[in-house]
């Protein structure tokens, strides 16, 4: 007898099952039509590296270098110069002259944005990174750069002297 | 000798090879549609409009593959075994009957290749050659995991195919007789379906083992032996093996609605012959549509209990179907 139940069971199971994935037919599908329609990454998504600017258009980036030094791939280049008051690019003294990303050495990691003390540079959403040659896998300060905010000028700007005086500078939006 | 009987012969032949042939394709479309359906997602859609032209854009793909064929490997068996896989089964199909006689050009001309008196058997006896081909396969690309995989598929088919014959048997002995087209004749008033529902499932299943499919198909079980007897052949080779294996489901299919669905029958069948292939296509459709819902479904079955299930169950009912159907035959009959 408990075979027979145990038969009944087996044949219900599977009527079961094939009736589920009979009705997930019904589904609507998930599937997007990439390239046409793109999905918006999650808030923390680590992609491709932006370099931030203040709201007046001055770079956040002093060229200090931390984020070379916390790289755990090597991936970052700094070389930084000063600041002038006739060609300003941030409101500290010095300014990342040389910014080099090797995007095939890069991780993803986030250390970078987690060393970095002026929140110049962060992990965006953009996972779109191609190249064909290894070369173009070497991005610039100027591939890295945010474009300019609406109410910004672009950098280098010509500024007052005695307003960033500074080597630091403060963790707010310059006026 | 009638030379309109040869060129009927010959026009029907290869109207059902090119019919074939590119049905395999679609079937292929077919599959991957209705299998991404049933996971919630659109199979292919950017070929052609609805991705109509994947079929063609793979073909296309296999034709410019790079052929190669491993250096120690057994040239001749190699280059003949994926030809064993797919002659066999494109014949089986000769002795389906697609519908009743038509009337055309002044001939009566039968919609089937040819009305062998002993179709049933013929049925079985080709799909057996099939498995010479997957076994020399596996052997000759000089791959002992292709070997592995030829012997667990040959093992397998020629399990099931006890079972399968055993349920052939059914109809047989309630039409009287091994030729197909007598077979559909004699389900005039009822299915076969209905009156051995035993012997329909049993042959199903046997024929979803024979084509090595879902969930029988651990000899090619992707995940687990990386293709198993066809990992050594690309391109055009590849193609064939393939195509055997996707028009041997549609032959099963059909041969399954042959014995048990009534064959090319339907409403209205008698007044007009033509539409013997449609509905006879109609229940192949549908067949494979299950057998595509069943890969979709149910997972694999590990190999021993595999053979396990074909051995010490299906033998046994199959036997078993036999024995009821000729007892009642006999006191029911008469």
């Amino acid at each position: 007898m408990s075979f027979l139940t145990s038969i009944g069971n087996g044949v219900k199971a599977l009527v079961v099952g094939m009736w589920t994935t009979l009705a997930s037919t019904l589904e609507k599908p998930v599937t997007i039509q990439y390239p046409e329609v793109k999905e918006t990454m999650r808030p923390r998504f680590k992609g491709r590296h932006v370099l931030k600017r203040y709201d007046n258009g001055m770079e956040k980036c002093i060229g200090c270098a931390l984020c070379a030094a916390a790289c755990p791939a090597d991936a970052i280049f700094v070389e930084a110069s000063e600041n002038t008051d006739e060609a300003r690019y941030s409101p500290g003294e010095r300014y990342a002259s040389t910014y080099e990303i090797n995007m095939l050495r890069c991780i993803y990691c986030g250390y970078c944005e987690d060393a970095c003390p002026t929140e110049a540079i962060v992990l965006g959403d953009n996972y779109e990174l191609s190249f064909t040659d290894r070369s173009q896998a070497i991005y610039t300060r100027e591939m890295l750069l945010e474009p300019v905010p609406a109410d910004g000028d672009p950098t280098p700007q010509k500024v007052e002297p005695g307003v960033y005086t500074r080597s630091i500078p403060e963790m707010k939006d310059p006026d | 000798m009638d030379y309109a009987l040869i060129l009927e012969w010959t026009i029907k032949a290869v109207l059902l090879t090119v019919v074939l042939l590119t049905g395999f394709a679609y079937t292929t479309y077919y599959e991957r549609k209705f299998l991404a359906r049933i996971q919630v997602r659109i199979g292919p859609n950017r070929v052609g409009p609805f991705g109509l032209l994947q079929p063609v854009a793979d073909a296309v793909k296999l034709l410019f593959k790079e052929e190669l064929i491993p250096q120690k490997a057994y040239k001749f068996v190699f280059l003949l075994a994926p030809i064993l896989i797919v002659v066999p089964a494109l014949i089986i199909l000769a002795v389906v009957p697609w519908g009743g006689t038509v009337t055309l050009f002044g001939r009566e001309i039968a919609l089937g290749v040819a009305d062998v008196n002993v179709g049933a058997l013929y049925i079985l006896s080709v799909t057996s050659i099939s498995v010479y081909g997957v076994v020399l396969a596996g052997w000759s690309s000089n791959n002992k995991y292709a070997m592995m995989g030829g012997l667990r598929s040959t093992a397998q088919v020629i399990s099931y195919e006890l079972a399968l014959g055993l349920s052939f048997v059914g109809p047989v002995l309630l039409a009287g007789s091994l030729s197909m087209n007598e077979i559909v004749d004699a389900q005039q008033g009822l299915w076969f379906i209905v009156l051995q529902p035993l012997s329909a499932l049993i042959c199903y299943v046997s024929m979803v083992a024979e084509v090595n499919r879902d969930p029988f198909d651990m000899p090619e079980a992707e995940q687990e032996l990386t293709a198993g007897y066809h990992v050594e052949y690309s391109g055009m080779k590849f193609a064939l093996i393939f195509m055997g294996e996707y028009v041997k489901m549609a032959a099963v299919s059909a041969i399954f609605a042959t014995l048990f669905l009534g064959g090319y029958r339907g409403p209205f069948v008698d007044q007009i012959p033509w539409l013997g292939p449609l509905y006879l296509g109609l229940k192949v459709f549908i067949s494979l549509g299950v057998m595509i819902w069943l890969r979709a479904t149910l997972p694999r079955f590990r190999y021993d209990r595999l053979m396990a299930f074909g051995w010490k169950i299906l033998l046994p009912l199959a036997l078993l179907n036999v024995f009821l159907t000729a007892i009642g035959i006999v006191v029911l009959g008469g």
